[in-house]
């Protein structure tokens, strides 16, 4: 019997029609998990690095994390998984909500999609019954209108649906998954769904998740409710209060927005505005929420509801919401809360990002004020300006006009466009819009996960170690009183010695080898969320959150039936990220590419940056061109790669016996 | 001095009292009730076992968990619709029967119904799992006194039978049951 994961992937070849339930082989999970992890390595296996984004051999892999749909708390996560249209790299995004479980429920733990098909379909799976249907009618209707009517068709108000919007249809590089409560927003998913004539997939189970011990699975689950509720009534002290409790930054709940408004960037990732959040501001938009806002909801079994239904002229609900895509729509335009909402519930429909689409169109803005684009290349652009936005993402979802261009994302539009458009797509990290910020002082460990991080978003590397010290020591040790999450009591003198100004500030310390090590940390815990489909919200993201590196190891095992132990699991962890570097490098991706925007800080040390990255990489195992090293690859049970490495010359071999 | 004292019988009601406006739509409540029914305990979950679900409709912002009750062996003749508060809900929405118009409260494999057992368990639990697992509130547990009446419960195993009963007839049961009892250790 397996436990946790169900034992079978589907495999889906839309060419031809065929659909097959595949045994996976244990020995898989064992060594990557599931998730991402397990993702990662079928790309390997499966997806050379000649294969475009837009190919039929590309593979595109909704594989639910190991522990998906199992009682631990906000396990809910599926991570898709393909060749990305903006980065040509290796793509993970992630989604919640509801669909991952059900998935696993249905008896599968991943949909493999393969080929082309020659009209728009969508999938529907019902435990061992599943289909390829018609979905040719349904054309251009929006994510969430595709849900309803496939539940209609299907007669089943309770199937989860996952399905694209014209974004997605029209091959829209930034083109999103939704579904419903949640979305796979990042990395143009969407697309690749959409270049694949799929509209949707349709999922009902009614099968057993098993769980290998009890017992033990159960008091891991019940300590970390208990935890939940320690931690919503002892919210941390002194920082911000979407900082100071779990679950994703609760957007939906907290009204006050100075923190956003005035600290992230307006327009297109330019503009600063001190003083913005006035009293007046905050009564208007706490008007618009409570307004519009009707419920707070949750994932799959976790308590924390970060989403929320919000009305935009319906009376209950028109579309569901999550974290910051509150804000990037009424922040790209210098518009308000009430623009954004309902912006958000056009860009839901559509199936876009809510960090790329916000900051293309506001790029085309600055392109147009600047002349690079012509009256002529926006002609039909209304004056007002929230209806430009509406207007440009008319344009985007469908290609139209320089609609066209702008659907590439910045840094794909500014190449066509020419003219000195590049210097305006600033704000780009491996091709893709990072958040809206731009700071003063370098901060050597978010430098090198901006750096580093191969996943598309800060957010998704971030989370463990408090972004700034606090104002007092006093405050500095009281934090780490009761930080049981820490690997080691080292990151605990880190952070106490840690100051606003002065000796032991940014950006000489944390030290080279302290920042390292905590970027390894945080950057850990994100990779074994994403490979057991655990939410970063309850684990990588928040800090002190319920499940960290001390309690997964029993947890997963309990659960899964394995047998890790701590090291086993930052062995595995280290496997996995390994080889998803593995993936990008083979795809071309160098040293050269891990940097973050030039603007990104206002005082850079090209020196110190340089000494961090050569740090970084030889403390992962790497050589000094971010390539792991031969030893690196077989200590991780990967010498697969290295052989392919060496052959390809990614891997120069070392003269043997040079030393004396 | 002594005075007859005129004895009330009474038992102890156990409540669930259910804030829909609370339900933020997790299904928590789903996967530990099916976990704790699972033999062994807590071995496996699947809502599809639950004997609580959450009827959602999220476009309408409908989300009403409902207890399982009663089995019945045929639906009702006429069925209502609520409108409240402006929000119209499905037919049955709050019907706690296990009934042949929907999927819900019955074993996906055997069809047979489930019933809310309030989590009888040994030793017995502080409260039901859904309520303790429920950290938003919308489940709420209560117990009060009522006078007893001599009604005794109907049992689950009765209820079982009858179920099988009305899909394959007694006869079937009553042969099933006596080859099986032929058959069973230490008959
Ligand atoms: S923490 Fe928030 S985003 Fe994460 S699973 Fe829970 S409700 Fe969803
Ligand atoms: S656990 Fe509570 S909040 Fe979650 S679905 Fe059930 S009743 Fe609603
Ligand atoms: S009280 Fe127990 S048996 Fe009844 S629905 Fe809740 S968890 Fe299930």
């Amino acid at each position: 019997m397996r436990y946790a994961e169900t034992g079978f992937n589907l495999e889906v070849d839309l060419t031809r029609g065929n659909i097959e339930r595949v045994p996976s082989d244990p020995g898989m999970t064992e060594h990557y998990l599931g998730g991402l992890g397990t993702n990662a390595r079928i790309m390997w296996d499966r997806v050379g690095p000649e294969v475009e984004p837009f190919s039929p051999e590309n593979l595109l892999i909704f594989g639910t994390g190991l522990l998906a749909g199992t009682p631990a708390p906000g396990t809910n996560r599926t991570i898709v998984t393909s060749i990305s249209p903006q980065s040509g790299l290796l793509a993970f995004s992630m989604m919640g909500g509801f669909w991952g479980p059900e998935l696993k429920h249905a008896g599968y733990d991943k949909v493999i999609i393969r080929g082309k098909s020659p009209e728009l379909v969508y999938l529907y799976i019902n435990d061992d019954q599943v289909e390829i249907r018609d979905a040719s009618r349904w054309r251009g209707l929006g994510t969430l209108e595709t849900a309803e009517v496939i539940r209609e068709e299907l007669g089943d108000p309770n199937v989860q649906v996952a399905s694209i919007g014209m974004a997605g249809e029209n091959r829209v590089f930034f083109a999103s998954i939704e579904q419903g409560r949640a979305s796979a927003s990042r990395q143009g998913m969407g697309a690749i769904m959409g270049d694949k004539n799929l509209k949707a997939i349709a999922v009902r189970g009614s099968k057993d998740i098993n769980i290998a011990r009890p017992m033990e699975f159960m008091e891991h689950c019940n300590a970390a409710l208990k935890y939940i509720e320690h931690r919503d009534k002892n919210p941390i002290r002194g920082v911000i209060p979407i900082l100071a409790g779990l679950g994703s930054p609760q957007e939906m709940a907290v009204h006050d927005e100075q923190w956003h408004t005035e600290n992230f960037m307006w327009g297109n990732a330019r503009e600063r505005r001190k003083g913005f959040w006035t009293p007046e501001i905050q009564e208007q938009w706490t008007g618009t929420m409570e307004g519009m806002r009707t419920r707070l909801l949750s994932c799959h079994n976790c308590p924390m509801k970060c989403g929320a239904s919000i009305a935009v002229d319906k009376r209950f609900c028109s579309y569901m919401m999550k974290c910051f895509s509150k804000l990037t729509y009424t922040m790209a335009a210098y518009s308000d809360l009430d623009f954004g909402l309902r912006m958000a519930q056009k860009a839901t429909e559509y199936g876009v990002d809510a960090f790329s689409c916000p900051q293309t169109m506001a790029f085309a803005i600055e392109l147009h004020e600047a002349g690079i684009l012509t009256d002529q290349d926006m002609s039909g652009m209304p004056k007002e300006n929230n209806d430009r936005f509406f207007w440009l993402m008319d344009a985007i979802v469908r290609r139209e006009g320089i609609g066209d261009v702008l659907a590439d994302g910045t840094w794909w539009a500014a190449k066509r466009i020419g003219k000195g458009a590049e210097e305006f797509a600033h704000n780009n990290i491996r091709k893709t819009e990072q958040l809206p910020l731009k700071l003063g002082m370098l901060n050597p460990i978010y430098f090198l996960m901006y750096a580093t991080g191969e996943k598309a978003n800060i957010t998704q590397i971030e989370g463990q170690f408090p972004q700034s010290p606090f104002l007092t020591r006093e405050e500095n040790e009281a934090f780490v009183e009761d930080w049981i999450h820490v690997p080691d009591d080292r990151f605990k003198e880190w952070f106490v010695e840690w100051e606003i100004r002065g000796e032991k500030s940014i950006p000489n310390y944390p030290s080279v080898e302290a920042a390292c090590e905590i970027v390894h940390w945080q950057e850990q815990m994100h990779y074994i969320d994403d490979s057991t489909g655990m939410c970063a919200g309850l684990s990588s993201f928040p800090l002190k959150p319920p499940f960290h590196i001390h309690n997964l190891p029993g947890l997963i095992s309990s659960g899964a039936g394995l047998d890790l132990d701590e090291d086993g699991l930052v062995q595995t962890t280290k496997r996995i990220r390994t080889l998803v570097r593995a993936n990008n490098l083979r795809r071309g991706m160098t040293w050269e590419d891990e940097k973050p925007p030039e603007d990104h800080w206002r005082h850079r040390f090209p020196e110190l940056e340089a000494k961090l990255l050569q740090a970084y990489y030889s403390f992962k195992g790497w050589n000094s061109d971010g390539v792991p090293t031969r030893e690196t690859l077989h200590d991780l049970d990967l010498d697969f790669v290295a052989e392919e490495f060496a052959e390809t010359g990614i891997l120069k071999e070392e003269p043997v016996g040079s030393a004396t | 001095m002594s005075a007859a004292v005129k004895t009330v019988k009474t038992k102890t009601v156990k409540r669930i009292r259910i804030d829909v406006d609370k339900c933020n739509g997790c299904r928590a409540c789903e996967v530990i009730c099916a976990a704790h029914h699972a033999q062994p305990r807590f071995s496996s979950t699947n809502p599809a076992r639950s004997r609580i679900r959450v009827i959602r409709y999220p476009l309408s912002d409908i989300y009403v968990p409902v207890l399982a009750g009663e089995y019945t062996a045929a639906e009702c003749p006429g069925r209502d619709r609520y409108v409240i508060g402006g929000k119209e809900y499905e037919e049955c929405a709050f019907c706690r029967a296990s009934c042949p118009s929907r999927d819900f409260f019955k074993e996906p494999d055997s069809d047979l119904p489930l019933k809310c057992d309030m989590c009888e368990s040994d030793p017995t639990l502080e409260e039901p799992l859904c309520v303790q697992w429920c950290l938003a509130d919308a489940l709420v547990y209560e117990e009060y006194e009522e006078e007893a009446k001599d009604e005794p419960a109907p049992d689950e195993v009765d209820e079982g039978l009858l179920a099988l009963a009305h899909r394959h007839g007694w006869e079937r049961v009553r042969d099933a049951m006596t080859r099986m009892a032929n058959k069973a250790p230490g008959a």
